[in-house]
């Protein structure tokens, strides 16, 4: 008996606390609001499925409890009433994973005009590569990681050499420009993640993976690392800035492009 | 996965086949009273081994499946070298056939009450299964003298990966096969032996079907199988 | 008690009408000759059950504790000095891997299989009985390897439980010297011991089921078991696979599962290998695990729910072929733990597709759950309070599910409390309770005595609304984005003041509700002498299992005749009928009249 109501109160108070708790999404930075409106679907979907199945539970515990003389209805099955259950959880099922498809064709298909921002991670830190003047990042492999080439590109591609490169800093970006993220890892794997921005990848040593995004809110936004990736895994964090193209250009300008960068060696080497 | 996917569906088919003719779309509640076939089924002891190996079987596909499958899917990757197999793994191929084909006359004689028949199979299906023990070895050694460690590249660490698997199931065979010529040798008579023999000669063609599918899979055949099915697609 | 099985022959007797075929080349039963054979070296399954699983509870309770200290972390970050970030990780990764292999698993198949299978079917023992014994002394020793991690130089492994290459075998994890080696190895002998213990539950089932007990008269349980059986004996190996390959790379330097990378600032000695491939064969694994897991809690759930409420489980067959259904699809949805992991992206919509589709006959279990409440006759036992509460945390573990498996939903959720809290709402808490509402139903039948229901009651309320409490709340930490595994969250732009006040409650719901489970254990003790005489049938069911000669079962279980079936197991409130259950043995009022011997154990 006491169960039947608490069963009852669990629903109410599970729906007041959804409703009431302060704890949900930090406000959106990226394009992927489709993303969270997928979540909204499926938690109305859910929700009423959960209110439903508990609220008719704890209505049959109270209104078929043991008293002296009761007996049980015998009944086997029911077809009708559960081909009707099943279409219905069909139904509702469709409804959440059609968006939910559509949704992802979108997030896996980055757009023609998105510039690539290349990620690096490694024990403990973010890394960042951006293509220089002529817009293409150059080939690099972990093979080729050394002191003054800490991200591994490769010294022979040509276009490698203006690649602005950014360690241990924060990462701007040009807010409402579409963002390819091409993620690369040079020792375990991790995970590349700005709640704001919804969208998360592994990275996996390698092999580049990657998403995009169109930052939509100028802000500065924490980065975390999303998958375990050795003790200091709590600790791996970064910025990233969404600011005004004509701020963002100032940036990148100030940056240190991977020739600038091998030129103290070449010189010592001359010594 | 597409091998041990191609495995699950062969062991659904038949799992399905077998729920279906047990009637599992009857409606027990209306039928009181013993019911089942009016044959009542074999529930003898040597049919419960027998099932208890179909079933061990179907664990030991399944392993190896998974192995053939990690092994394509690294194959699948850019930089595959695929490794020299060396020569004698074929001779070893011979012999691993042969045993099973003496275990097999074991067994038929096992059934024909000749006891002469079953000695001669087990003692020649045991002495196979050892040559082919100690060939796979050399096969290890004389890659090794050539160059290809262990840890040299991802394709040679799957030939000793695989080839090891497949030898520590022959290895365990053997000790069963052992522990029934043991009892051959000491007098043991058909009745006791017939059990024993009998699962022994499965297991040994489950091993042999598995080996070939392995050196299928070495050999890089299947690799050529799916391109030419592939080209013919496309 | 008189172990009547021990004196004349069984097999080749001479049987009598009831089951002529039957009793006719019966496996021999062994007979134990000493204390240590009867009691230690048993091979007869009942005891095999009670080792099984009284090992995987003591070993629950080291991870029982290890998920204290580690909330102890969350909410009062730096409050016990001994815990650092690599002890947190290493309690983390025992807690999770001691709770899904070493006691879910152990404890369903290993546990109530062993119990229930010989029983629920009418038989004598397992099939293989010295096959049975070895499953759990493999068992009991990879127990102990595994403990041993503890005290191995460096520690257990800290790499999480998922055990992802290359960071699970490399120096900046803890535990990478000997606690992965002895994890990896761990692992493997606890699959072959499985596989041993498997192969006898299956073969059992196949082979062993008693004159008249067709697949169709099984009772849910022994198809929940059965089915998650031939599931793990099939997945298991692809641990088993990954666990060889991994110590390769890490004893003999291979490189299956290691790329050319760089380890503070040096190029590492490996190159070639493919950490996405460790990925596929674990999940390949660990998706069925989860269902190795919920299928054996749906099936006795299902016959805790029957018996209490006194009616028949609510379509049967559809039970049945959802088990199943579920068992069978649970092999193509494995990569939906990957959507964020870098796969091929295309894989998404296939595995986000099979997943959804799994919902369905998940959610035709629930409905037929609850409609079988509808119109039953109720009691509000202590089995039937942990039932119900496994229907309200499956049901929300189940739906949060469906947000987590839908592909796009998972990108922002995975890897966030949002996850943790999912699977230990619909894998943690709710095949647990399952597990205590089957002792309180079952331990009449093992002891002979019932448990208290006052210290039940009390055991049920805390269990279920602390687990709930835990739970509920820690979503919202996960929409906020709040990740998993960080030893400590610091100062984080994003995450209020609120987040840690949620944290500590969270963690002090945790401590009662861990400190409850003393309660039960104490329980467990206490009744064993004083509980209530429970008597052969103590909740009228109408499965095998309670219409044994004697109580607790003798060895050999059926006394002189094994039982004969006539009915399926759900034969409550028939109409007409003058009690409201039906034994599966009873051949029912028409057939006793027409002469037909009346089996064994009939009241």
């Amino acid at each position: 008996m006491p169960i039947a109501i608490v069963l009852g109160l669990v629903v109410v108070g599970s729906v007041l606390f959804h409703f009431l708790s302060p704890w949900w999404f930090t406000p959106i930075a990226s394009n992927w609001g489709y993303i969270d409106d997928t979540i909204n679907i499926t938690f109305w979907i859910t929700g009423a499925v959960f209110a439903a199945v508990v609220l008719f539970m704890a209505y049959c515990l109270l209104r078929f409890r043991h008293k002296p003389g009761r007996r049980a209805a015998y009944e086997p099955e029911n077809r009708r009433l559960e081909s009707w259950l099943a279409i219905g959880t069909a139904v509702g099922v469709a409804a959440m994973l059609a968006p939910g498809l559509v949704v992802w064709a979108h997030f896996i298909r980055v757009p023609a005009g998105a510039t690539s921002v290349e990620v690096v991670g490694q024990q403990w830190q973010w890394a960042y590569r951006l293509p220089g003047k002529d817009g293409r990042l150059g080939a690099a492999d972990t093979r080729e990681v050394n002191d003054t080439n800490p991200l591994g590109i490769d010294p022979n591609d040509p276009n490698g050499r203006d690649d602005v490169i950014v360690q241990g800093g924060e990462l701007h970006l040009p807010v409402g420009k579409p963002v390819a993220l091409l993620l690369r890892s040079l020792d375990v794997v991790h995970d590349f993640f700005v709640p704001e921005f919804r969208a998360k990848m592994d990275m996996i040593p390698g092999s580049v993976t990657y998403y995009w995004l169109t930052p939509t809110r100028t802000g500065s936004f924490e980065v975390l690392c999303a998958e375990l990736c050795g003790v200091g895994h709590p600790y791996m964090r970064g910025t990233v800035v969404v600011e005004a193209e004509a701020d963002y250009q100032a940036w990148l300008a100030q940056q240190q492009t991977f020739e600038q960068m091998q030129a103290p060696a070449q010189t010592g080497a001359l010594n | 996965m597409s091998v041990i996917l191609l495995f699950l569906v062969g062991i659904l088919a038949i799992a399905f086949g077998w729920l279906w003719r047990q009637g599992i779309l009857t409606k027990p509640w209306l039928e009181v009273g013993v019911a089942g076939p009016a044959a009542p089924p074999d529930r003898s002891p040597a049919r419960g081994a027998r099932v208890g190996l179909a079933v061990f079987l179907a664990v030991v596909g399944s392993l190896f499946a998974l192995s053939a499958s990690a092994y394509l899917m690294r194959a699948g990757l850019g930089d595959w070298e695929a490794v020299r197999m060396p020569g004698i793994v074929w001779v070893n191929t011979g012999v691993l056939a042969l045993s099973s084909i003496a275990l097999e006359t074991a067994r038929l004689a096992a059934r024909r009450d000749d006891i002469e028949g079953v000695r001669a199979g087990v003692r020649a299906g045991a002495l196979t299964a050892l040559l082919f023990l100690a060939g796979q070895w050399l096969a290890w050694r004389q890659l090794r003298a050539e160059g290809y460690f262990l840890a040299g590249n991802p394709a040679t660490a799957f030939f000793y990966l695989l080839t090891g698997l497949h030898g520590l199931h022959v290895a365990g065979g053997l000790a069963v096969l052992g522990r029934v010529a043991w009892r051959m040798e000491r007098g043991a008579g058909i009745a006791r032996l017939r059990l024993g023999v009998d699962l022994c000669a499965t297991y040994w063609h489950a091993l042999l079907l598995i080996w070939l599918v392995l050196l299928g899979l070495l050999a890089n055949w299947v690799g050529d199988f799916v391109a030419i099915c592939r080209q013919l697609l496309t | 008690m008189v172990d009547v099985t021990h004196g004349g022959p069984i097999s080749g007797g001479t049987a009598s009408g009831a089951a002529p075929a039957f009793e006719v080349g019966e496996p021999d039963l062994y007979h134990p000759r000493s204390w240590v054979t009867k009691y230690v070296f048993s091979q007869d399954a009942k005891v095999i059950a009670i080792q099984y699983g009284l090992t995987a509870m003591a070993i629950g309770l080291v991870a029982l504790v290890l998920s204290w200290l580690m909330r102890m972390q969350l909410a009062f970050p730096g409050l016990l000095p001994f815990i650092d970030a690599d002890h947190y990780y290493q309690f983390i990764t025992m807690h999770g891997m001691i709770m899904v292999v070493y006691l879910l698993t152990a404890l369903f198949l290993g546990g109530f299989g062993n119990y229930l299978i010989p029983l629920m079917l009418g038989a004598r023992d397992m099939m293989f009985p010295y096959l049975n014994m070895l499953s759990y002394w493999i068992y009991l020793a990879a127990v102990l390897l595994l403990v041993a991690g503890f005290f191995v130089p460096g520690g257990p492994t800290g790499a999480g439980w998922t055990l992802y290459p290359p960071q699970a075998i490399l120096a900046n994890t803890p535990g990478q010297s000997w606690g992965i080696v002895v994890m990896l190895a761990s692992l493997m002998l606890f699959i072959i011991g499985f596989t041993m213990g498997g192969l006898n539950y299956v073969v059992t089932v196949l082979q062993g089921r008693t004159r008249g007990l067709t697949l169709m008269r099984m009772p849910l349980t022994i198809w929940g078991i059965f089915t998650a059986t031939v599931m793990a004996l099939l997945a298991f190996p692809a641990l088993f696979v990954g666990a060889v390959m991994m110590l390769f790379d890490r004893l003999l330097g291979t490189s299956f599962f290691m790329p050319a990378i760089v380890v503070t600032g040096e190029q590492a000695p490996y190159g070639g290998g493919s950490p996405i491939l460790f990925q596929h064969l674990f999940w390949f694994f660990g998706h069925p695990e989860v269902y190795i897991v919920a299928l054996p809690a749906f099936g006795i759930v299902s016959d805790l729910i029957s018996t209490h409420a006194r009616k028949n489980i609510f379509g049967y067959r559809m039970m049945v072929w959802a088990i199943v259904g579920i068992g069978a699809l649970s092999f193509v949805v494995w990569a939906h733990h990957m959507y964020v992991s870098g796969m091929n992206p295309g894989f998404g919509f296939f595995f986000a597709t099979t997943t959804l589709i799994i919902a369905i006959p998940t959610a035709l279990k629930v409905y037929n759950w609850v409609l079988t409440l509808w119109r039953g006759d109720i009691h509000f036992t202590v089995p039937m309070l942990f039932a119900l509460g496994f229907i309200v945390t499956f049901i929300n573990g189940g739906l949060t599910g469906l947000f987590l498996g839908n592909v796009v939903v998972d990108v922002p959720l995975s890897d966030t409390m949002f996850v943790v809290a999912h699977f230990h709402m619909v894998m943690g808490v709710a095949p647990i309770l399952v597990i205590f509402g089957a002792i309180y139903h079952w331990y009449p039948k093992i002891t002979g005595r019932m448990l208290d229901t006052t210290l039940g009651k009390i055991h049920f309320w805390m269990t279920f609304l602390g687990a709930y409490l835990i739970f509920f709340p820690m979503h919202y930490l996960g929409l906020l984005g709040v990740p998993r595994r960080y030893f400590e969250m610091g100062e984080t732009a994003f995450v209020p003041a609120s987040a840690a006040t949620l944290n500590v409650f969270i963690t002090i719901t945790a401590l009662v509700v861990g400190a409850t489970q003393m309660l039960f254990l104490f329980n467990l003790a206490w009744s064993l002498r004083h509980g209530r005489e429970a008597g052969g049938n103590p909740w009228r069911a109408t499965t095998l299992e309670w219409q044994t000669p004697e109580t607790p079962p003798a060895h050999g279980n059926w006394g002189a005749e094994r039982p004969v079936v006539y009915r399926w197991a759900y034969d409550y409130s028939v109409p007409g009928a003058p009690q409201d259950f039906l034994p599966q043995n009873d051949p029912g009022p028409d057939l006793a009249s027409s002469g037909e011997t009346v089996a064994e154990g009939v009241r």
